[in-house]
Formats: C-alpha cells, sequence, structure tokens
C-alpha cells in the first residue's frame, strides 16, 4: 500500500476516534469552546487530507460535516442531540469509506448525497430537522468486516476465530495471519507477545493515549488487516505464507511504545546523575577498589545514554515525505506551477518533537502553496519565473535544530492584514497604528485569523498559523516570520533537538550558582569596568549598557533582579580589587536582547530539567531546578522571566526603543547634524532646532560688554562657544550655527560640521553635563547630542528677564504649561525654550502621570501633549482630560510628527484646541500664546 | 472512632518549645545540610537539599512561626514530610523521642496563642515535664494562609 495512504488511514482513523469522543463531551458540555475547536481543526484536517489523495467522496462528507461544525463554533448553531448525531453519523460514514479504502485502496462506489444534504440542511436551513434514525446510510461496506473494523485492540471476532481454528494449527499463527504486509518498523503481535512476555503490558497504555503508536494496537488499526480478513474468513489457506514474509521483516526492527522510551530516558537521565555523583565522590579520593569499577560504570552509562537517544532520533525527511505529493496536488488544485525544494532532509531531531511538528509543517507548506504564490499569470506580470518555488531547509544550530520554509511569492500584504485584523475584532485602528510591519504580519498566527479571501479547499478557515505558531510553542521553540510584499515569506522555526536532557550554562552570582539553559544564550561576553578588556560597561545614568559591535546592549545584574544585595556590595569590593572583570551572558527573549551580568561562567552540563515546589511556582524567574554532578541543587534560570523582571529599567528601555525603530519605521528618522566643537567627539543636533549654518569672517566677530557678537542681518547676534575649550578660529572664516527663537539670534560656535544624517534618534539620559542632553549612537558612535535650550538661555536668560518677549497675556503671573512626552528628548528641549519664554513649565513623562497631577489638584493654563505615547496616547488623554470637570477648560495642544490633515482632523474631533508640528517651535509659541489669549478672552 | 486511639509523634525543638509531628508524616530526619539558596522565594522558604536524588524544598519554620533566627543552631536539623506528593524538609533545632499520645488528650489551643501558632498547631498535649505543640503539616505549608493571618 501508498505509505502515503497508509498514514492517512492511521491519522484519519485517529482523529475519527478523537472527534467520536470529544463530540459526545461536546453534547454533555456544549459551552465548551476548546472541545468544538478541537473537532472542527480535526474534521478541517481529515477534509484537506482527503481533497490531496483525491478522495472526493470523503471529502465532500467531511466538508458537510465541517460546515455544521463551522456554524457550532461560531455560535450561529446551538449543540443538541440530533445535531451531534448527524455529525456522528457523517464521522461514521468516514469510517466505512476509510475501512473500504483499507482494503482496496480505492474509495468504493456509493452516494452520500443524502446525508450531504441533511448536514447542510442543519448547517444553513436554520434547525436540526435530521432524522437519523431513518437515514438510509450508505454502506458499501461488507457486514463482516464493518463488524471486524470495530473490534477493540487484541480482540479477535468469532467469525475469525473460527476461520483460524479450522485452518491453522496454532494460536500463534493465528496473530501472525493478521499482519500480512508488515511495513518496516512494525512488527508482529506475536513477536510483541513474545518480547513483552516478561514485561508488564503495554496494553495499559492503549486506553490513556491512543496517539502514541502503541504497537499492538497499532498493528491492528494500521497494518491491512481488513484485506485479509475476508479472505482469511473463507480460504485462510494464504496463512502460513504471509507469516513467512512477516517474520524476516519483524527481524529488523521493532515497533516500540514512545512512552516506554520516554521512561526508559528518565530513567537513564536519573542515572546519569547518579554517575556524576558518584564520580564527583571519587574525584577527591586517592585511588581506591572503586576508581576501575566506576570508570566501567562511567562508561556504559555514557553509551546507554547515547544508544537511547539515538533509537529517538529520526531524519526530519520522515516529516517531510508527505509534501512532494501534497504540493504536487495542490499545483493541480490551484492552477500553480511549484517547485518544491527539500534540502536537509536527514537533519536528525528527537522522535518527540519530529511528531509535534510534522502537521504545522504540512500546514505551513500548504499555506505558502496556497496563499503565498501567485498564480502564473501573476508571476509573469510581477516579473518573476512562472514556477513558484517553496524551499523546505533544515539544520542543526547549536543545540537547536532550525527549518525554514520560504516562497518567493507574493508576501504577506500589511493592508489586508490591518483590514482583516479590524474586522475580525482582534485589534483596533489606532493599536495597529502603532505597530510595525512585523508585528502587523505577526497577527496571522492569531486565532481566528484568516487573509484567504475565501474559503477554499485548502486553507482559509482560520484554524491554520495559531496552531502551528501554539505545537511549536509547546516544544519550546519560537517561530519567526519574515516577509516583503511581493518577494515572498520566510518562516523560521527554531526548536530544541531534544527534550529530555537540556545543556546549561553553570554561572556564578554572589557566591551562589545558577544554570542557565544554553539555548537562550547568544553569546558570552567578558568585559571590565575600567577599560582594559576591549569591552568597557558603560553608565547611562544608573543602567549600565554595552557597547556590542554596532548596537547598545541593555544589561542587567542578575545580582539586582535576585535582589542578593548583601553579597552585592561584597562583589562590588571584589571586583574592584580583582580588576572588575565581569561576564556578560548575552541572552534573547524574542526580538529582545540584552546582557546579564554575572560573576563568573563555569563550564556547561547536561541538565535534566526539574519542575520547581509548588509554593515557588510563582516565580517565574526560575524555569526548574535540578541536582549537578557534585549533588547540590541548582536553579535553573529563566531568560523570559529575568526580561520581564528587570522591567522597570530594561523593558522600559525596550519598549522606548522599539517605540523608536517603529517610528524610524515608519518615515519618521531625525535628520541630525553632526559637528564637532571643543573636542575630537562628534556632538549631535536635530537639524530642525538649526536655522542656518554661516561662516562668518574672523574680522567681522566683535566683543561687546563681555561677550562675543556678530552683526548678522543688521542686528546684532550673540556668540557662544560649546565649552571653554572651544576656541575661535585665528584668520579666516568661523563655522557657526545659527538658532533663532522668536525673534531673537544666537550663534553656536563649532570646530567643523561634519555631516548631516538621518538617523533614528534614541536618546539614552545622561545629562550629566551641561549643555548636553543626552547621547545617543549615530552613526556606530556614540554622540551628545547638543542642549540649544541651555544656550539660548545662557545667551539670552537675562535678556528676557526684561519681559519684552516675555509670554503674552502674563503680565502678572506667567502662564503655567504643563508637557506630556514620553520622549526625555523633546522634554528636555522644550522645557528651556518655553521657561525662556517666560512660561512656567512642568512634565509629565506619560498622561497618567499628569492624570495623577489632576488628581493632586494641580491646574495649568495649557497643556501641551505628545501624540504617540505608550500605554495612552494623546487622543486618549485628551478625551480623559475634557471628560473630567477640573481640567476641561484646559486647553490641550496636541504636538506630533504626524501632521497630516487627518490627524489634524482627528486631533480637532477628540478635542484638541490645536495641533503642532513637533519640530515648528514657532508654530508652537505662536499657538501657545493665541490658545491662551483665546482661553483668557472666553474666561 | 475511640478517643483513646494512640497516636504517636515526632517531637522536634523549636526555640525551647517542643513540637509534635504526627509520626506517619515523617519520611525522613537529616542532619545539617547543604541548601542552596532561592532567590526571590517567600521568606519562610529556606532553600532546597537533594535527598537521594529528589529535591526538597525546605522551610523554615522558625520564620513561619514568626520567630527569630536562631544563634546556637547554626547547623540545624530537619524533618522531611510529603504535602501534596512534593517533598519538604522543615528547619527545626533538634529532634527528640517519639510519644505516643492518646489523642483524647489533646487539647484546644488556648486563644492566647500567637495567631500565627493557633493557625498550624492542631492542639496540645500536656506531657509530664513540657507542653507539647502539635504541628499541622498541611496548614504549616500552606504560605498563603499564613501570609493572611500575619497580616
Amino acid at each position: 500500500m501508498d505509505d502515503l495512504l497508509s498514514e492517512f488511514l492511521t491519522e484519519t482513523n485517529e482523529n475519527i476516534g478523537i472527534v467520536d469522543a470529544a463530540l459526545v463531551a461536546l453534547e454533555q458540555n456544549p459551552d465548551d469552546g476548546t472541545q468544538i475547536d478541537n473537532i472542527f481543526r480535526l474534521v478541517h484536517t481529515i477534509k484537506g487530507t482527503c481533497g490531496f489523495l483525491g478522495l472526493p467522496r470523503l471529502e465532500a462528507v467531511a466538508h458537510a460535516g465541517e460546515n455544521v461544525l463551522g456554524k457550532i463554533r461560531d455560535n450561529e448553531l446551538a449543540v443538541t442531540a440530533d445535531v451531534v448525531t448527524i455529525i456522528l453519523e457523517a464521522m461514521d460514514v468516514i469510517k466505512d469509506v476509510l475501512e473500504v479504502l483499507e482494503q482496496t485502496e480505492a474509495e468504493p462506489e456509493g452516494n452520500d448525497a443524502d446525508l450531504i444534504a441533511r448536514l447542510n440542511e442543519v448547517a444553513y436551513g436554520g434547525g436540526a430537522t435530521a432524522t437519523p434514525a431513518a437515514a438510509p446510510e450508505p454502506e458499501p461496506t461488507p457486514e463482516p468486516v464493518v463488524k471486524e473494523r470495530e473490534l477493540k485492540v487484541g480482540e479477535v471476532s468469532e467469525a475469525e476465530l473460527e476461520a483460524a481454528f479450522a485452518s491453522a494449527p496454532g494460536p500463534e499463527e493465528l496473530a501472525a495471519e493478521s499482519e500480512p504486509e508488515l511495513r518496516p518498523g512494525e512488527v508482529s503481535e506475536a513477536e510483541l507477545e513474545a518480547a513483552f512476555a516478561a514485561a508488564p503490558g503495554p496494553e495499559d497504555d492503549i486506553a490513556v493515549d491512543p496517539m502514541i503508536a502503541e504497537p499492538v494496537a497499532e498493528e491492528v488499526e494500521v497494518a491491512p488487516v481488513p484485506k485479509i480478513v475476508p479472505e482469511k474468513a473463507k480460504e485462510a489457506k494464504a496463512a502460513p505464507e504471509v507469516a513467512h514474509k512477516e517474520t524476516s521483516l519483524a527481524n529488523q526492527s521493532i515497533r516500540v511504545n514512545v512512552e516506554l522510551l520516554e521512561n526508559l530516558m528518565t530513567m537513564v537521565s536519573e542515572l546519569v546523575l547518579t554517575r556524576n555523583q558518584l564520580l564527583q565522590m571519587v574525584r577527591g579520593m586517592d585511588d581506591n577498589e572503586f576508581t576501575v569499577p566506576l570508570q566501567r560504570l562511567s562508561h556504559v552509562t555514557t553509551e546507554l545514554q547515547e544508544g537511547l537517544m539515538k533509537t529517538r532520533m529520526q531524519p526530519i525527511g520522515n516529516a517531510w515525505s508527505k509534501l512532494p505529493r501534497i504540493v504536487r496536488d495542490l499545483s493541480h488544485d490551484l492552477d500553480k506551477k511549484i517547485d518544491l525544494v527539500m534540502h536537509g532532509a536527514e537533519t536528525e531531531l528527537d522522535r518527540q518533537v519530529l511528531e509535534l511538528i510534522k502537521d504545522p509543517l504540512t500546514h505551513m507548506v500548504r499555506n505558502s502553496a496556497d496563499h503565498g504564490l501567485e498564480t502564473p499569470g501573476e508571476r509573469l506580470a510581477a516579473g518573476k519565473k512562472e514556477t513558484g518555488k517553496i524551499v523546505l531547509d533544515a539544520y542543526h544550530e547549536g543545540g537547536h535544530i532550525i527549518i525554514t520554509i520560504s516562497d518567493d511569492g507574493r508576501g504577506l500584504n500589511s493592508e489586508k492584514i490591518k483590514a482583516k485584523v479590524i474586522e475580525n475584532g482582534l485589534a483596533s485602528e489606532a493599536e495597529l497604528d502603532g505597530m510595525n510591519t512585523q508585528q502587523i504580519q505577526n497577527f496571522i498566527m492569531r486565532a481566528g485569523f484568516s487573509t484567504a479571501e475565501k474559503v477554499t479547499n485548502v486553507s482559509g478557515r482560520g484554524v491554520g498559523m495559531d496552531v502551528v505558531r501554539s505545537n511549536i510553542e509547546k516544544i519550546g521553540g519560537t517561530i519567526e516570520l519574515k516577509s516583503e510584499d511581493g518577494k515572498g515569506s520566510v518562516f523560521t522555526i527554531k526548536i530544541p533537538l531534544t527534550l529530555a536532557i537540556v545543556s546549561a550554562l553553570i554561572v556564578e552570582c554572589c557566591h551562589e550558582r545558577f544554570a542557565i539553559p544554553q539555548i537562550s544564550v547568544v553569546e558570552l561576553v567578558r568585559a571590565s569596568t575600567d577599560g582594559r578588556s576591549d569591552n568597557t560597561i558603560e553608565m547611562i545614568n544608573d543602567s549600565p549598557v554595552l557597547r556590542l559591535r554596532d548596537r547598545l546592549l541593555p544589561l542587567v545584574h542578575l545580582n539586582d533582579i535576585l535582589r542578593l544585595e548583601t553579597a552585592a556590595d561584597e562583589v562590588a569590593e571584589q571586583s574592584e580589587n580583582k580588576g572588575s572583570e565581569e561576564f556578560i551572558i548575552v541572552s534573547q527573549v524574542g526580538a529582545y536582547t540584552f546582557g546579564i551580568v554575572v560573576d563568573r561562567v563555569f563550564d556547561t552540563e547536561e541538565i535534566v530539567v526539574k519542575p520547581v515546589a509548588p509554593i515557588l511556582r510563582d516565580l517565574s524567574i526560575f524555569s526548574g531546578n535540578t541536582i549537578l554532578g557534585d549533588g547540590s541543587v541548582i536553579m535553573i534560570l529563566d531568560p523570559n522571566g529575568i526580561a520581564a523582571k528587570s522591567g522597570e529599567n530594561v523593558v522600559g528601555d525596550h519598549s522606548v526603543e522599539e517605540e523608536g525603530q517603529h517610528v524610524s519605521a515608519e518615515n519618521d528618522k531625525v535628520a541630525m547634524l553632526i559637528c564637532r566643537a571643543g573636542g575630537q567627539e562628534p556632538k549631535a543636533v536635530p537639524l530642525s532646532l538649526v536655522a542656518r549654518l554661516e561662516e562668518v569672517d574672523v574680522d567681522t566677530i566683535e566683543t561687546t560688554n563681555g561677550r562675543m557678537v556678530v552683526q548678522y542681518r543688521g542686528k546684532i547676534m550673540p556668540l557662544v562657544t560649546m565649552n571653554e575649550d572651544a576656541k575661535i578660529v585665528e584668520t579666516g572664516r568661523q563655522p557657526i550655527l545659527v538658532f533663532s527663537d522668536n525673534d531673537r539670534t544666537m550663534g553656536l560656535v563649532v570646530d567643523e560640521i561634519v555631516d548631516i544624517v538621518d538617523e533614528q534618534l534614541n536618546v539614552e539620559m545622561a545629562s550629566s553635563v551641561e549643555g548636553a542632553i543626552g547621547s545617543a549612537v549615530i552613526r556606530g558612535k556614540a554622540t551628545d547630542i547638543i542642549d540649544v535650550g541651555f544656550y539660548l538661555q545662557k545667551c539670552f536668560g537675562d535678556w528676557f528677564s526684561s519681559g519684552e518677549t516675555a509670554a503674552y497675556g502674563s503680565q502678572t503671573s506667567s502662564q503655567r504649561v504643563l508637557l506630556v512626552d514620553d520622549s526625555p528628548f523633546f522634554r528636555n528641549m522644550l522645557v528651556p525654550l518655553l521657561s525662556v519664554a517666560g512660561y512656567e513649565v512642568s512634565t509629565a513623562e506619560n498622561p497618567l502621570e499628569a492624570l495623577s497631577m489632576r488628581d493632586a489638584g494641580k491646574h495649568f493654563d495649557v497643556i501641551v501633549s505628545d501624540i504617540e505615547m505608550p500605554e495612552m496616547d494623546g487622543f486618549q488623554f485628551a478625551e480623559e482630560v475634557l471628560g473630567d470637570e477640573r481640567w476641561a477648560d484646559t486647553p490641550i495642544v496636541a504636538l506630533s510628527s504626524h501632521t497630516t490633515p487627518q490627524d489634524f482632523d482627528r486631533g480637532r474631533k477628540v478635542g484638541f484646541s490645536d495641533y503642532v508640528a513637533k519640530f515648528d517651535r514657532d508654530a508652537l509659541m505662536n499657538t501657545l500664546s493665541q490658545t491662551l489669549r483665546a482661553s483668557g478672552g472666553a474666561k | 472512632m475511640s478517643n483513646t486511639e494512640m497516636q504517636e509523634y515526632v517531637t522536634v525543638r523549636i526555640a525551647d518549645q517542643r513540637f509534635g509531628i504526627p509520626v506517619l508524616q515523617v519520611h525522613d530526619v537529616l542532619g545539617s545540610v547543604k541548601l542552596t539558596n532561592i532567590p526571590l522565594a517567600p521568606p519562610e522558604v529556606a532553600g532546597a537539599l537533594n535527598l537521594r536524588g529528589r529535591i526538597v524544598t525546605c522551610i523554615d519554620v522558625r520564620k513561619r512561626l514568626g520567630l527569630s533566627p536562631s544563634e546556637e543552631h547554626k547547623n540545624p536539623m530537619s524533618v522531611v514530610v510529603e504535602h501534596h506528593g512534593e517533598p519538604y524538609s522543615l528547619l527545626i533545632d533538634s529532634v527528640g523521642e517519639v510519644l505516643s499520645l492518646r489523642q483524647d488528650k489533646l487539647e484546644m489551643n488556648p486563644g492566647t496563642m500567637d495567631a500565627r501558632w493557633r493557625e498550624v498547631s492542631s492542639g496540645i498535649y500536656r506531657t509530664e515535664d513540657k507542653l507539647l505543640v502539635i504541628l499541622q503539616i498541611d496548614r504549616l505549608l500552606d504560605f498563603a494562609v499564613g501570609a493572611n493571618v500575619a497580616a
């Protein structure tokens, strides 16, 4: 029999068994959403596979059944006994057809139109009107076969027995008879009986876990038993020949219950641990009588472990064997030309893992063929080869196996996804606006999502990628997706090689040892705090960071995270003495990379993860614990937990960083002017703040009142130097940056204007130096960001106090402004500007902080608020403010980098008094004074 | 059920107070062993230890009862009990003999006893020399309840 077909039969029989049970459970508990999802998915799978194998009759029945289930899932149809009965009936028909299929390898003739009509009536006719009892069930299968197929594992029908006894001499042969054509890797019942004679029978497992390839059960169900059954009943003489054939095959390989292997694995793991302990004990002693036997034990244990691991390893090609056929059929169905290329089919991975990724892989290949690749016409129009390509690749990397599924199709259409997300209510438009392309694309892995425009045979019912993702995550894997519109998509699945024993890095922190799974360790970096090694830990405010190649890596100290404070001081002292060397474990959680600082790194050790005691389960920072070779207990750290735990300082930064990335991804790189002044290190200032770049003749620089000034456009413009070190050139022309504020201008003397770059501005706060807001990485270099406000104040501070350009409408007391902006850069830039202009400025990092000021009873004359902020955006904030009478009269000015007319409209609609582009300072000043005048007039 | 039934208790000493633990619940008595500290764990959790390949969570009974840490008993002993299938070891100062006591002699906890003690004690025996507080393991290991009482 075709391998594909026999696999289908096994799988479908299993699935139908589960569906039967689940349907009954559903009937008893109709509100159980997971149950119906499960049933729907299974029936969907059956239908899909039938389609690929060219089994129209089965497909039609399954499809009709699925329609009914779909209605139930969508709560359009109540679960009643009648509905369940008719679905069960459909399952029975499928079962019957499958039996014939098993014998003849072809679908029997028959007509299920009546059943389908009734199913459709239930699905679309608005009621469960079916009368199952009267249903003329198509019964193309011969009666005795049906009866026998329904026998339980290990049971034998009367007819079979009689026939067998009549013709066969002994029971062994009878057992053998029923397995005439064993596939490689299978074993006859008789063989197994002999093998398990001494051991406690595995029969117990049958009921517990039908998914496990329990040997006896498998044989009776999968092997083409029925083929021989009717024959045997009539002419049992074929038996001896068959039995002979089977013995030779069975001698080569044996099917074993995975659970049994699993138990063995656990025991071997324990054995390894015990061995490690013994070795540790003996190591401390001189030669004694234990040494030699222990070495032997050690050797044998290692071999045993390796051997057992091998029994569990299978080439991934096994999971791929179905795919070429599926793709071929798909290409026919969809009228597409598809090439399936497979690399690395020999890559081996744990059997258990293999089983778990089999279905997701199939699903994803189907998806690629159906959604990803275009029709030949579309491809030619897009300038691609007519034949689309799906490439499967598998390889080992560290303790992982990486599987990529790539296609050169149309890629994911973010707009379509967005529309669908909104339609399905998975997220709001506002939420989507705050997401980058990657995040939007990831929606396809959420439950209840499907972009296919119409529901096809192949896919599009929304039972796809979410299942794939959850299956992969279940085994500790990750799935990533990269897609470019028009160019294709790449799915990368990363899964651990095995689940039983993991390799862990043992580290020390404050004299305590911890294990970190190597899976989550990207690299190790040795760093110092005194610049002696290549890598230096630098501090931004109080947060340590590391310059790792082209990026700033946020660091967390393990002792802080674990609150090992008392010891921390000691370590600090120690590290001073020892030359302050520290180890950084670079770890990745999702897309977030961070470093964990530890005191020492030991070696790696194979560990068996054991769950922690229930009272410690809520400690997300540990994923388990284990016993090391020296017998001590060690806690296993969970990098996910560490990332979450460090949330206050690190994840916060991260979200800002992400925000920045998102902004830059959209359209919002900031143009920065890079210059040098007073030192070699580069300095930068947002170009939008600079009014002009000028070069003035040194001779025209004059001095009045101890200040350098230059006549500029008919006015006197003061010049300031960046710091004491910055000098005016002796002769020739002096480059200056001209800043303009209202009708005042100021020249900032610089040594050299280096460049103007478009960079995403991500300021790390460290305003310890006067005149600098902080530093950011620009063109791979840490660059100081010039605080223009500081120099403006330095220049005009005393001038402004004259009140000449003081804020409008503030003769007696200054106007109070509340500035709400999550970006420290803008807060720092605007506060001096506003204060210089005579406003009394308060700041809030986010709307929540602002609202808490309201609750504290503070009042402001005007609020200036950013739009894009985490947690609560400006629009929500405005609604919040206007919704409460305390601040309802306070005008709010929106400040945003999004300045399309739609944004303005939306802003006005929610109640912003005005809307100003973020970099337009003049507009802001004007708007503020106008707004204040208007509201002052209204009062 | 007869009230004259005998019940055996392992007596342990914590801060000069004798406690009784039903003998059937005691799996092991350990001398001083090396503990692995568990950062961020509840304060009552003293750490974890390896008992013949099983990882046992250590409970500092002194902390649980609201007592100050012991000065003299640097190397406490521990009694291993099982709770919901998980092994726990209770850190105590020392272990005494096993007493067989009549159930009907068990007396109510005095109302003036510390709430934390009342919470974990099922009653008190008046033995010849000193009082014996009977510990209820289930309650002792149920921290959430303890926290509520303490609060």
